[in-house]
């Protein structure tokens, strides 16, 4: 565990300094003014952070809300790192047993609207979140389900009680979906007007939305982070298509786009502007998984799920693949680098398909697949119509599984089919299916691979998974909850095979090298409060002109 | 005259119902829906409490009948309804874009007419001369150039063109401000899709002009007009050109009446918040009250256009309008 610990301590540490390297934290003092205009790539569908789960709202909204907590903005790239926002000092550790964790909270914020900001509010939006009224929707509250009540006993007060210590409660705080409401929006419009409305106490003041053109925010004179922001304002300008995202960012129409690029892209971009680009890049907290139908034969043959995980060479894909499209790490089910999560020294040695002698594994694939009486299956992969990264991923995986004899055919839909085949008609062999999470939580996020969890396609029952996981959600102690992790691992990538991982996402993220202050997260739904980003007023008249 | 229109008038409303039902059935063939994708579209945990809520809420639980008798009731009040990805009222979505694209529409429109009518009947008049060989393979170079592949070139032009003169690279604004508040920035957005789409639009008319002028010049009347030796831009002017508008007008009308929906890839080329735009969302998104009102709204203004182009037709040719 202390290696483990070592290595990750080394690793944020390395990430830090590529990241200084990359010019992503500037030596001279931050300027004030300036308009950043961002490109964003998805539309949004309304306003309201406790429902909606796109980055096309967060990246044109969050900017106008505050949250109780949040990963560091100085620091984003710890999975680890988290910091108050509404809340005053450290973040607070758990008492009674890690079952009550009390917040205090900041003085002096107010809403847009003028109203200041109490313990009522947050009260009142973690109800919101968690304890739903009938008909209400709330896309998150099943990651607040440790939660027993909610107290505010006064104005700078919050407790949360919970029904037992869980290390995935501070983090699902920390989700930048869990936008603060004022009670009194609440209690007087009801728990849809923030749909169509917006009020927060963020670092910028809603200005406007012109639907499908962009979203434009002033500068909240009364933020209470001393000093900040640093714009004057911004513009979140919807440009669905990826090619006019670069191209404005090449013409000087845009200054940055939060999602990520393609490597080609970032090539192309630094081909032509040189040093007016400047280039930050991170794991993802995303990840491609094969989900086998266990409803179909022969994918009801743990052997056969096995063999198909044991086909795929994951390091050579990762450095061939992550020259033309947004994949390029090799982990398990846990986001890559997290304390948690297997290193890939013990993937190697304990998970199949992740050993070094890729022809061994698919003679072994072989045998497996004689033994099932598979040896020349042919079946159809689903896809989804998406050409990063799950088209080319898809034509990986393909050519991988051909290596060890079968034949396999591409069966590519649109999103809405894609979904409808996966969910509820489920009439596929085989299908790509991904997993993208906020802030890295691991324990939340692999209830992705638990049958009962939701979001599991597979269609399969395992119990001994199901008490596996309940068990790690309820544990407090990090050296257990890495024991537990460790055995849900196995159980899913190599008992059951159930299903199995191909590579994690990578973010690249080129833009403008005026924009400073800017740091990358493994998520692109964190650290867009824009509130630490400046404008290098000489470096843009210089790019730009005027 | 009054008759004829009021015919016209009669035969519109069939083909908006049929339009109507046939883009219901259509839009219900793709499986999966919008709360699917809204909640769960990008990977994370969907709650499947909220997906049943929004379905409920959209009317998507309800059996296909009963959603087509609300379709159809909403569509004989003139109830659009609301968009089922943003919840804004239809019609609020498409009035929003529906400027932009007017006057896209209009201003490829002008640059279609302006290049086709001098250029087709300079073909016309100066038949198998270098001048109409030159006009001719202008006019098949816009014919066989899509207009969005023209757009990326004009992109790229601009880019490159921008950075080797200026020395930094500029391309036309991505956001849309309408002419009447900023008119410079307005038109050096939109110029450039006027320009990509007009090319297209001007090639289709200059050949039709073309080959309209040369049979109306072969008429005896023209001849009879030469005879009395009348000079030849007033035959052309006066006599021959007004006959020969007729297929050109249609032309004109429908493709203006294809642009007011139809630059469905043009508008994402240039990132125009235009029906174009809207139309492939909305097919993406499965947001079936918004694609339904934009069909709807492309199928009425094609019926509109025809219907006008009939009226000019009569007006142009009384045989028309006494047959």
């Amino acid at each position: 565990m202390k290696s483990r610990l070592t290595r990750f301590a080394a690793s944020v540490v390395l990430g830090s300094a590529l990241a200084v390297g990359a010019g992503s934290i500037s030596t001279s003092a931050q300027e004030y003014g300036g308009e950043l205009r961002l490109v964003v790539g998805s539309k949004i569908p309304s306003y309201d952070g406790h429902i909606e789960s796109t980055f096309g709202m967060i990246h044109p909204i969050r900017p106008f809300y505050s949250m109780l907590i949040r990963v560091n903005p100085d620091n984003p790239s710890s999975p680890t790192d988290f910091v108050c926002d509404l809340c005053v000092g450290d973040v607070p550790e758990p008492t009674n047993d890690g079952k009550t964790y009390t917040f205090k909270i900041r003085q002096g914020v107010t809403f847009q609207d003028g109203t200041p900001l109490t313990s009522a509010d947050i009260k009142a939006t973690f109800d919101k979140i968690a304890f739903p009224p009938e008909g209400v929707a709330s896309n998150r509250k099943a990651y607040f389900k440790m939660i027993d009540s909610i107290e505010a006993p006064d104005d700078e007060t919050v407790v949360f009680n919970l029904k037992f210590a869980s290390g995935t409660f501070i983090p699902s705080v920390a989700m930048p979906f869990n936008f603060i409401y004022a009670k009194k929006d609440l209690d007087e419009h009801g728990y849809k007007w923030h749909q169509t409305n917006i009020n927060g106490s963020g670092p910028f003041h809603f200005v406007e939305h012109v639907q499908g053109s962009h979203v434009s925010g002033v500068k909240n004179p009364n933020y209470y982070h001393e000093g900040k922001p640093y714009l004057d304002g911004y513009r979140a300008i919807s440009a669905p298509k990826m090619s006019v995202r670069l191209q404005a960012i090449r013409g000087g129409q845009a200054d940055i786009e939060f999602r990520g690029f393609p490597p080609r892209a970032r090539d192309d971009l630094v081909k032509a502007l040189g040093d007016q680009i400047e280039v930050q890049e991170s794991d993802w907290n995303c990840v491609l998984i094969v989900t086998p139908n266990h409803k179909v034969k022969p994918f009801d043959d743990p052997r056969v799920r096995q063999a198909l995980s044991l086909a795929i060479d994951r390091a050579g894909g990762s450095k061939y693949l992550s020259q033309i499209a947004i994949v390029k790490t090799v982990g398990g089910i846990g986001f890559p680098g997290h304390p948690i999560s297997s290193t890939p020294e013990y993937l190697e040695k304990n998970i199949i398909g992740y050993g070094s002698d890729v022809e061994a594994n698919r003679e072994r694939a072989k045998e497996l697949l004689k033994e099932a009486g598979h040896e020349n299956l042919k079946f159809t992969l689903h896809n989804r119509g998406v050409d990063q990264p799950y088209k080319v991923v898809g034509t990986w995986l393909i050519d991988q599984w051909k290596r060890i004899g079968l034949d396999v055919e591409q069966w590519v839909q649109p999103s809405t089919p894609f979904y409808a085949t996966l969910r509820t008609k489920k009439d596929f062999d085989v299908s790509l299916d991904f997993n993208c999470q906020a802030v890295v939580n691991p324990i939340a996020d692999i209830s992705k691979f638990l049958p009962s969890g939701g979001a599991n396609y597979s269609d399969f029952e395992d119990q001994q998974l199901e008490d596996l996981y309940i068990e790690l959600l309820q544990t407090g102690d990090p050296a257990k909850q890495r024991e537990l992790f460790a055995a849900y691992e196995k159980r899913v990538l190599n008992d059951l095979a159930s299903q199995f991982i191909t590579l994690w996402w990578y973010k690249i993220n080129p833009y403008r090298s005026y924009v400073k202050g800017w740091k990358i997260a493994p998520s692109h739904y964190l650290n867009q409060s824009l509130e630490n980003i400046w404008i290098d007023q000489a470096e843009y008249k210089k790019q730009l002109g005027g | 005259m009054y008759s004829y229109i009021v015919k016209r008038l009669l035969i519109l409303l069939p083909t908006l119902i049929g339009a109507a039902i046939l883009v219901f059935l259509l839009l219900r063939l793709v499986p999966g829906d919008v709360c699917l994708l809204r909640f769960g579209g990008e990977g994370g945990y969907a709650d499947p409490e909220q997906i049943r809520l929004c379905q409920e809420r959209l009317g998507l639980d309800q059996p296909i009948f009963f959603q087509f008798v609300d379709y159809m009731v909403g569509f004989f009040t003139l109830d659009l309804g609301v968009s089922m990805w943003t919840a804004q009222p239809v019609t609020e979505e498409i009035g929003i874009r529906f400027g932009l694209s007017l006057q896209i529409a209009i201003m490829a429109t002008l640059v279609s007419v302006i290049i086709a009518l001098p250029l087709g009947v300079i073909s016309a008049a100066k038949q198998n001369t270098p001048t109409d060989y030159f006009v001719r393979a202008f006019s098949i170079a816009g014919i066989a150039m899509p207009s969005f592949w023209l757009g990326i070139l004009i992109i790229l032009g601009l880019l490159i063109g921008s950075q080797a003169f200026f020395g930094r690279p500029w391309m036309p604004p991505i956001d849309y401000v309408p002419i009447w508040v900023d008119p410079w920035y307005n038109l050096s957005a939109l110029i450039w899709p006027a320009l990509a789409t007009g090319y297209r639009y001007s090639a289709v008319a200059t050949r039709m002009t073309r080959s309209a002028m040369l049979e109306v010049l072969h008429e005896d009347y023209v001849r009879t007009a030469r005879a009395k030796g009348l000079i030849e831009k007033v035959i052309i002017n006066k006599h021959a050109l007004k006959n020969a508008m007729l297929p050109v007008v249609t032309i004109i009308g429908i493709e203006f009446a294809f642009l007011m929906g139809g630059l469905v890839v043009t508008e994402q080329v240039f990132n125009l918040n235009g029906l174009g735009k809207l139309f492939v969302e909305s097919v993406t998104q499965s947001d079936y009250t918004l694609t339904q009102a934009l069909v709807m709204l492309v199928v009425a203004i094609f019926v509109l256009v025809n219907f006008l182009v009939d009226i000019m037709y009569a007006w142009l040719d009384p045989r028309i309008r006494y047959n």
